[in-house]
């Protein structure tokens, strides 16, 4: 039986990432059928900063989902056994992809573009003598001849990336300007005059502009990491960069499960409070007001403390290390779900509320239809702008409270890449003299790219939905 | 006569430099010292946006005054920097605004708003300054002003509001009054009230008023001088007394003759074909070309100029010397389209039988109840096939309740509604659904009654879907077709969302909405209340119209006195509750016998106000429902109250077989 060279691995956080994005796929397709759905999605991509925002979080996306397709590969077996081995190690396509950054591990600390060692080491030279000196790194500007030579190289390299990437840019361009101008029937250079001066329907020159600056960055920092280490080493030698990009999968499954795992309490629960009021309404608005007076990190920790009890002592439910961190996670998006619920579920019930005394739900009624049709006909679709805007908002917040969690103890697993455990571990870090900066700082700007561009997303979504702001722009 | 105020060639622009919205444009007009100017328009056409102009109040940054001159006795107000601005708004032209309920802050008392202004312009402090608000407050009619002084905006009633907005405006002591449809969000008892006491201040004051209205009885009773606006331009001037003798303009002839009156129950009411243009676009002609009857070939070419004579002047070609053609206009009266009368028979359709609708007011922690909102209390009431019952009463009198109970979206109390032998109120919620489809309702409010997110189709398809009768999508999409085409709709605009529509082509959707249920009777609760004149009379005669071919009843919930003048074949008259007058239309409008319902027809502004009969005045306001006063309900406020009146609640009395009344007097 010829058998395939991996075997696929699906974690939970996996399937329900996949899930989410088949909602998301389906959404994005039935809103584009539907011109009223269409229209604020529309504002949202005329504004600048909507498509910078968006473009930024793509670039997160694309290497999240990179990183969430997950397989274990064959070992190597000379001895050709009937049965295969698998690798005990969970890889990711983003692991293959950047296979040098994972494999070019130093014995410990080194600064970005370093090409020796942090710390000083005992060494015999070649005359077998003992000296204390700082050591070359095995990878870090190894392929130089001399140190001498290290600006140089990297300059050329730069030099000859950057000049890849204008040529993809051009090329890009060209092929978008020429499909805008097939699209929309004009010349090819009116295209390009609407697109230079900014006439056009949509702020093409921001997104052309922003897609030369990404490609300049992903083409630099891919052909400097080969021979660098961009963002240097951590404690064991392994590559910032690497943690700083693994990382991405961690935040974005924080913001975004955590949301799968509350939008069906929320909207459920203050749906049923606001539409059938009386004891339901009661039942509903005791239980947020309960879990609102428990402090949120209160309840995050002991249930997370109960469940790494729960995972030492049944370590077989646990194929490897990478199962047993990912069920950690989904764990915590579960458990930081639960406890952010209430604030969505009191707006949404404020919202219907007011909905179920409209004239239109009124009229429904007298219609004759049933409470579930005029749930589903009218209250909803009328509250989604409000789950729109506040699950964007949320996002950026939960990316943040995942850092806090990890740096307290109670959020990701220890072997968990994330930006949370990189900040942890720079407490020693800075303690150090002289500092470790880098690991600190690659965390804390891989983390504020994203959030920032959430927070801008956030703020365009929020223009393009509220209905109080549309009339302003009508 | 001396000028106060004059406005030469004021444009007020919205929007981008490059293609902006013109919704004043090059208007000019001026008003004298003491004399009251109406500006009379339909929504849309620039009055309110004129007014702001002019206190350069124009919401900025969006709009801007691009051109004219505001002169303030003498004194250009356009020239002016800001903080000299800040000196003549409020003290020398002040502002009352349409709805009191949002122009009072909420979280000051009366007397601290008012002394604001006192504070600001005239440095009153301490004593004088409470005596003077106290004196105010007094001045514009409110009882008690040492209590009020000290209360919330929250604590007064609608009427007390606008009295103390006016309060507020006369505190500057200001030559120039400008009232932006002061009493449009008042009933008409307190409509009245508010009316008399700015012509009593004018009187006493010399102040000059400039009245925003589209009401043209309300202009009647108080303007000097009347300015129409179209389309963001004055297309006639006239004193009130020529203007209401003769209108010229082709576009206010046909606002007179959309009014619905008594005398045109026969007919049809005039319309006005189209829309107010868009108002981006550059004129080449008459802005009203498309909507007139009377156009000339030059109309859409050339821009009118005005046409004086004596002194009512007039922008359009029709005027022009060697057309004439004003006698045509004369002789088109009234396109000719009889109604007949629809014979009522006599087995009823829908009864209410002492029908009550307390709601509970409940308190404190365990919300035990305290007490009743009486909002329908004993309404017995009998609809028969093809009539149109009008339902008539000030705000807050239960009578939007009532249609509520009848459909049974309000929990009953007390009493029955039998439709068709059918006693509703004891049906389960399934029964129901298939007991009340012959029941429809048409709301007040086209903008909130349909769900943005829904297509027209959708929306009219959703009575055939909760009905379950076709299942058939091909034919509930014909049905779709035919509806929207007997409401006067393209069908092609079915794919369509509501916010693309007019209000009037709104209220038509609504009216194809609650036909697709087959009903046999339709409660209209205010249906062209929200409209402006011209599509109110399209409305209503789409409704008698479908009334003639599918025999429906209506019951017409309404507070506008002279729609159910023309519509209606009986009236009830309702106050807090209870029914206190019922008959025939003509019984009722004619010859009424309750007190209250002869103050609620005196109150309504006449066009005609020479034959100026004695009317009674109403003192004071509706009394709250919760706690309403022991005995007949209206003692409080009655001209003719008797002692027996405050123990006990009258009997009916009837006064003919049809027409029934309940009051001591009889």
């Amino acid at each position: 039986m010829p058998s395939l060279p991996f075997i696929p691995v699906f974690l939970w956080t996996d399937i329900l990432i996949y899930l989410l994005l088949g909602v998301v796929t389906y959404s994005v397709l039935y809103i584009r059928n539907h011109a009223h759905l269409k229209a604020p999605w529309k504002l949202v991509i005329k504004r600048k900063r909507g498509v910078i925002s968006i473009m930024v979080l793509m670039c997160y996306v694309f290497v999240g989902l990179l990183d969430s397709v997950h397989f274990r590969l064959t070992i190597d077996d000379q001895q050709k056994s009937e049965q295969q081995h698998y690798e005990t190690q969970v890889t990711s396509v983003l692991d293959l992809a950047i296979m040098p950054l994972r494999e070019q591990v130093e014995k410990t600390y080194s600064a970005p573009f370093a090409t020796r060692s942090f710390s000083r080491e005992m060494q015999k030279d070649v005359s077998s003598e003992l000296s204390y000196v700082y050591p070359k790194l095995h990878y870090g500007g190894a392929h130089l001849e001399s140190e001498k030579e290290k600006l140089q190289d990297i300059l050329s390299t730069i030099i000859i990336s950057s000049i890849k990437a204008l040529i993809t840019w051009l090329l890009l361009s060209a092929l978008l300007i020429n499909y805008l101008a097939k699209r929309y029937q004009n010349s090819w250079f009116k295209q390009y005059k609407d697109i230079l001066i900014g006439s056009a329907r949509y702020p093409f020159r921001t997104v052309l502009l922003m897609l030369g600056i990404i490609l300049l960055t992903v083409f630099n920092v891919a052909a400097l990491s080969v021979d660098y280490h961009v963002l240097g080493t951590d404690k064991v030698g392994q590559d910032v960069l690497y943690q700083s990009l693994k990382s991405i999968r961690t935040g974005l499954v924080i913001g975004t499960l955590t949301t799968l795992v509350m939008l069906p309490l929320a909207i459920s629960m203050g749906i049923a409070a606001g539409y059938f009021r009386g004891w339901i309404d009661d039942v509903i608005q005791y239980v947020y007001t309960t879990l609102n007076s428990i402090p949120g990190v209160l309840l995050i920790a002991a249930a997370v403390l109960m469940l790494q009890v729960y995972m030492n002592n049944h370590p077989e439910n646990f194929v490897t290390i990478t199962e047993r961190a990912d069920m950690r996670l989904l764990f915590l998006c579960i458990i930081l779900g639960v406890t952010s619920w209430t604030g969505l579920c009191r707006i949404l019930r404020g919202e219907t509320l007011k909905l179920r005394e409209s004239e239109y739900v009124l009229a429904s009624r007298a219609l004759g239809a049933s409470s579930l049709s005029i749930l589903h006909r009218h209250i909803l679709p009328n509250l989604m702008h409000i789950v729109m805007i506040s699950v964007v908002l949320d996002f950026s917040g939960l990316v943040l409270a995942e850092a806090v969690l990890s740096y307290v103890g109670v959020g990701v697993d220890p072997s968990m890449i994330s930006w949370g455990n990189m900040i942890n571990s720079a407490r020693l870090e800075m303690a150090r003299d002289p500092v470790v900066w880098w690991s600190l700082t690659a965390a804390f700007f891989f983390m504020f790219l994203l959030v920032l561009a959430a927070n801008l997303f956030a703020d365009v979504v929020r223009d393009a939905f509220d209905p109080k702001g549309h009339k302003q722009n009508d | 006569m001396t000028e106060l105020l004059k406005v030469t060639g004021l444009s007020t622009h919205i929007g981008s430099e490059k293609k902006p919205l013109k919704p004043v444009d090059n208007v000019s007009f001026c008003i004298e010292k003491g004399k009251t100017f109406a500006l009379l328009g339909e929504s849309g056409c620039g009055k309110s946006l004129t007014a702001l102009s002019l206190l350069r109040l124009n919401p900025q940054p969006v709009s801007r005054v691009v051109a004219g001159a505001v002169e303030l006795a003498g004194e250009d107000l356009l020239a002016l920097s800001e903080s000299d601005m800040e000196h003549i708004r409020g003290r020398r032209i002040a502002m009352i605004f349409q709805e009191p309920q949002s122009s009072l802050n909420p979280v000051l008392t009366v007397g601290q708003q008012i002394g604001e202004s006192l504070q600001w312009h005239f440095k009153m402090r301490g004593k004088a300054l409470h005596n003077r608000i106290i004196n105010l407050l007094s001045s514009v009619g409110i009882p008690d002003p040492h209590q009020r002084f000290k209360d919330y905006p929250h604590q007064l009633s609608g009427g007390m509001k606008q009295r103390i907005m006016i309060a507020i405006a006369l505190a500057g002591e200001p030559e120039l009054l400008i009232a932006d449809e002061p009493t449009t969000a008042l009933d008409v008892t307190i409509q009245a009230q508010i009316l008399d006491l700015l012509k009593e201040i004018q009187r006493e004051t010399q102040m000059a008023i400039l009245l925003i209205s589209h009401d043209l009885a309300v202009v009647a009773q108080m303007a000097d001088d009347v300015a129409v606006m179209y389309a963001g331009q004055i297309v006639e001037i006239a004193p009130r007394e020529q203007f209401f003798k003769q209108v010229k303009h082709p576009y206010s002839k046909k606002l007179f003759e959309s009014l619905p009156t008594a005398q045109k129950r026969q007919h049809r009411l005039t319309v006005i074909k189209g829309n107010v243009p868009a108002l981006d676009k550059v004129f080449n002609g008459c802005r009203f070309v498309e909507r007139c009857e009377f156009a000339l070939p030059h109309c859409s070419t050339v821009v009118p100029g005005w046409h004086k004579d004596d002194e009512q002047s007039v922008r359009c070609h029709l005027l022009e010397p060697g057309q004439n053609s004003i006698v045509k206009v004369n002789s088109q009266k009234l396109m000719a389209s009889l109604f007949k009368e629809i014979s009522v028979t006599e087995k009823p359709v829908l009864i209410l039988d002492k029908l009550r609708v307390h709601f509970p007011i409940r308190k404190g922690l365990f919300q035990r109840i305290v007490g009743h909102v009486k909002a329908v209390d004993d309404v017995s009431l009998v609809l028969r096939p093809s009539e149109t019952l009008a339902l008539v009463g000030e705000s807050g009198c239960g009578k939007t309740t009532v249609g509520k109970a009848i459909l049974q979206l309000v929990p009953i109390t007390d009493g029955s509604v039998k439709y068709k032998e059918i006693v509703l109120n004891e049906l389960s919620a399934k029964q129901l659904k298939l007991g009340r489809k012959g029941l429809q309702i048409v709301f007040q409010d086209p903008y909130s009654s349909m769900n943005p997110r829904m297509t027209i189709s959708q929306v009219i398809e959703e009575a055939m879907i909760s009905g379950m009768d076709s299942n058939n999508a091909v034919m509930r999409a014909e049905k779709v077709n035919s509806l929207m085409e007997r409401v006067g709709l393209d069908a092609k605009q079915k794919h369509r969302y509501p916010h693309e529509f007019s209000g009037g082509q709104r209220q038509r959707i609504c009216i194809a909405r609650a036909l697709a249920a087959e009903p046999n009777v339709i409660i209209c609760d205010e249906p062209t209340s929200a409209l402006d004149v011209s599509v109110q009379a399209q409305i209503l005669n789409l409704l008698r119209e479908l009334q003639k071919e599918l025999k429906l009843t209506y019951l017409f919930i309404t507070h506008n006195i002279a729609v159910v003048d023309y519509l209606a074949h009986s009236v009830a008259v309702m106050y807090l509750g209870r029914i206190v007058e019922q008959g025939l239309r003509e019984e009722v409008l004619q010859s009424p016998q309750h007190p209250y319902t002869q103050a609620l027809l005196g109150a309504v502004p006449q066009l005609d106000n020479n034959k100026s009969k004695q009317v009674i005045r109403l003192e004071g306001e509706l009394p709250s429902p919760a706690t309403p006063p022991k005995g007949c309900h209206f003692h409080q406020r009655c001209p003719k109250v008797m002692p027996q009146c405050l123990e006990n609640y009258p009997e009916q009395t009837q006064i003919t077989d049809s027409h029934q009344v309940r009051c001591f007097l009889y």
